[in-house]
């Protein structure tokens, strides 16, 4: 898959020299080096995920119909010209709901990624950068929250919780999701710890939080991103599938709602697929942008893991597994 | 033996977070659970809720800290009191009734998940390249489906569609459990579906976790000497490559095993399944707040079960590893 891409960069392989001699390259150009380097996994993730928040953001405007309309038809109607993607048992159009549902579902996700994420950062840094008691306590407390169970907690308190809000849920999600991402960015802080560049950075007498901020963050965005995407998709599939069993706010669309009601309209006794295959497969797109996305960006950082199409551009057809990693030399180079 | 020390203050730091998360859950919410219990009954005397009061186990009188000390009380008893939505059974009742379907089923699709899936990622690092190295994002893209969807397609094409399968309850009723014929096969063909929804979940995970990490061990030096002495491929595949692979798996093994209780929530809804995750929803939805809690209680200590056996695991199987934790 990405092999197609590798080949083709050898081209614009020259630029790298040109700009290397001044840091301050324009913010562009530096956007557009870091796209040629990322992975084609990772392209086509990102391009997906584009497509979903750009309907989030339309979509509402370029429904064809309103979602909540109803009809007095008794059954789910089969796809046609007029409802491309077929209606729900009281005439309602799958598409608008989708279209509709998109804005609630994206939101949802990004904002229980940034607010989890910011807290496994916080948690992270402080325990690995600050070691002793304050790492004790603080490894202690996320790995209480690693363990308790996520989803039937959620079923309990969101269950007293009547009629949830999108910002409850949000939140609650957040809560019981930021400790494995901690866990990872300590680890990760713990190693960088004692480089020599942290080291140099405390002896000219830095303060901790700039030696964070500065030193120790920017070497872990890699894992920071993969944290943050990795926390959007548990929030989108614990989202739906808590508003797939009832547990959500009706006013507003989501996938999950489209979902609920296709299973309690019993869509699957009838053989209305439609009423649930297109939401359900709209789901699945969108989890699957964010694995190819965090694919991409486990690739960008560990060059074994990169997809076994490259191993075969490289010719060598008995590869031994005890074999050094072969490592294709463009993105060596781009990651200069 | 600082790790033992560390290890025990997390399992007491954790039992004491479920325990007081289930106490304070009911008092803190809007809404009174008292009251939205005893609405389903009529006309009675301040007595008679005094009395039902302190059979749910509910005790609102006195200070906070004494309802504390006194739900501590009951928990250590295993008084989970009674529930609501099915008065007058106790709530440990219909939990020792609906545990044994969950742990079956969810068990054995777990422990067949992890064993293939791992299996598979050690083939798939083996042959790098290969052509299951090569389907394998299939499988992880399978991960990032919703679990009910999967299953309702399954539902749909094998057992309305095609017919080989029945779906919904544990058994065929009328069936009269025990241990007949009729009863295990009954048991056994309901469950082959769910089973197959799990395991085509949740296997991408344990594959690529194999894959990843037994790529990196089989580029180490000690692998390449057993090659160099000419031990058999398939020698220096398991037992130098997969045995020191392998031991990331066995950590996540054993959380998962302590999730099969929890994770099993969706797909017991689903099939309309008599295991836990549909008696916790079920309490959900009819406001059953001691059987919510006792669910959630008996889920927590699952999981910290497992979690012991997980540090036990590894530690017997990682020398290194006993100075540090399994996750």
């Amino acid at each position: 898959m990405a092999v197609g891409q590798v080949p083709i960069d050898v081209g614009s392989a020259p630029a790298e020299p040109l700009a290397k001699g001044h840091r301050t390259r324009s913010f562009m150009d530096r956007v557009s080096a870091f796209r040629s380097r990322l992975p084609l996994k990772a392209k086509v993730g990102i391009t997906i995920l584009s497509l979903y928040i750009l309907v989030a953001i339309i979509g509402p405007w370029i429904a064809p119909f309103d979602p909540n309309a109803t009809t007095t038809q008794a059954i789910p109607e089969a796809p046609t010209i007029h409802h491309l993607l077929g209606t729900s048992a009281t005439g309602g159009d799958v598409l608008s709901q989708i279209l509709v549902g998109t804005r609630a579902t994206v939101i949802l996700g990004l904002v229980t990624g940034v607010i989890a994420t910011t807290l496994s950062v916080l948690v992270g840094t402080a325990a690995g950068y600050l070691g002793g008691y304050v790492d004790e306590g603080l490894s202690l407390f996320s790995n209480v929250f690693l363990v308790l169970p996520a989803l039937p907690l959620l079923v309990v308190i969101l269950g007293y919780l009547p009629h949830t809000g999108e910002l409850p849920t949000a939140i609650v999600l957040s809560a019981l999701g930021w400790a494995w991402g901690a866990r990872v960015i300590r680890a990760q802080t713990l190693s960088l710890r004692n480089r020599d560049f942290v080291l140099a950075a405390r002896e000219v007498g830095e303060r901790p939080w700039r030696i964070i901020v500065y030193e120790l963050l920017p070497n872990q965005i890699g894992l920071i991103a993969a944290s943050f995407v990795g926390t959007v998709l548990y929030a989108v599939l614990t989202s739906v599938a808590l508003a797939f069993l009832g547990i959500t706010n009706f006013s507003d669309w989501n996938y999950g709602d489209i979902l609920y009601w296709a299973q309690s309209g019993s869509a699957v006794n009838l053989g209305a697929w439609w009423w649930y295959v297109f939401p359900g497969l709209t789901v699945a797109v969108l989890g699957m942008s964010l694995v190819l996305i965090n694919f991409g960006l486990d690739e960008l950082s560990n060059p074994r893991l990169r997809s076994s199409g490259s191993l075969r551009k490289l010719g060598r057809r008995n590869w031994r597994p005890a074999d050094p990693t072969p490592v294709i030399r463009d993105y060596v180079e781009g990651a200069r | 033996m600082a790790f033992i020390a560390r290890r025990l203050a997390f399992y007491v730091a954790t039992i004491w977070a479920a325990v007081t998360i289930n106490f304070l859950i009911p008092r803190v919410m809007p809404g009174n659970a008292v009251a939205s219990a005893l609405s389903k009954f009529q006309n009675l005397t301040p007595q008679v809720v005094k009395a039902l009061e302190i059979e749910f186990g509910f005790h609102t009188k006195g200070s906070l800290l004494t309802q504390y000390l006194q739900y501590w009380n009951n928990v250590v008893h295993f008084n989970l009191g009674v529930s609501t939505s099915e008065y007058p059974t106790h709530v440990s009742t219909i939990i020792g009734q609906t545990l044994p379907w969950t742990i079956g089923l969810v068990g054995v699709a777990t422990v067949l998940s992890f064993a293939i899936g791992t299996l598979l990622g050690v083939v798939a690092a083996w042959r790098r390249g290969g052509l299951l190295d090569r389907v394998m994002p299939a499988f992880t893209l399978l991960q990032a489906t919703p679990y009910f969807f999967l299953a309702l397609l399954m539902i749909y094409l094998f057992a309305l569609k095609l017919g080989w399968l029945p779906y919904g309850q544990g058994y065929t009723l009328g069936v009269v459990p025990g241990f007949t014929w009729a009863f295990i096969s009954s048991a056994i063909t309901h469950s082959i579906l769910p089973a197959l929804t799990i395991i085509a979940t949740s296997i991408g995970g344990w594959m690529l976790q194999m894959r990843n990490v037994m790529l990196t061990t089989i580029s180490e030096d000690y692998i390449l000497v057993a090659q160099a002495k000419g031990l058999s491929s398939r020698r220096v595949m398991f037992t130098y490559g997969a045995r020191n692979a392998v031991l990331p798996n066995i950590a996540g093994f054993a959380l998962a095993l302590g999730f099969v209780v929890a994770g099993a929530l969706v797909m017991e809804i689903v099939f309309s399944y008599p295991g836990v995750g549909l008696t916790l929803y079920n309490a959900v939805t009819s406001n059953d707040y001691p059987l919510m809690q006792g669910i959630f209680l008996v889920i927590s200590l699952a999981v910290l079960s497992a979690s012991l056996l997980a540090d036990i695991a590894y530690a017997l199987s990682d020398p290194r590893a006993r100075r540090r934790s399994a996750f």
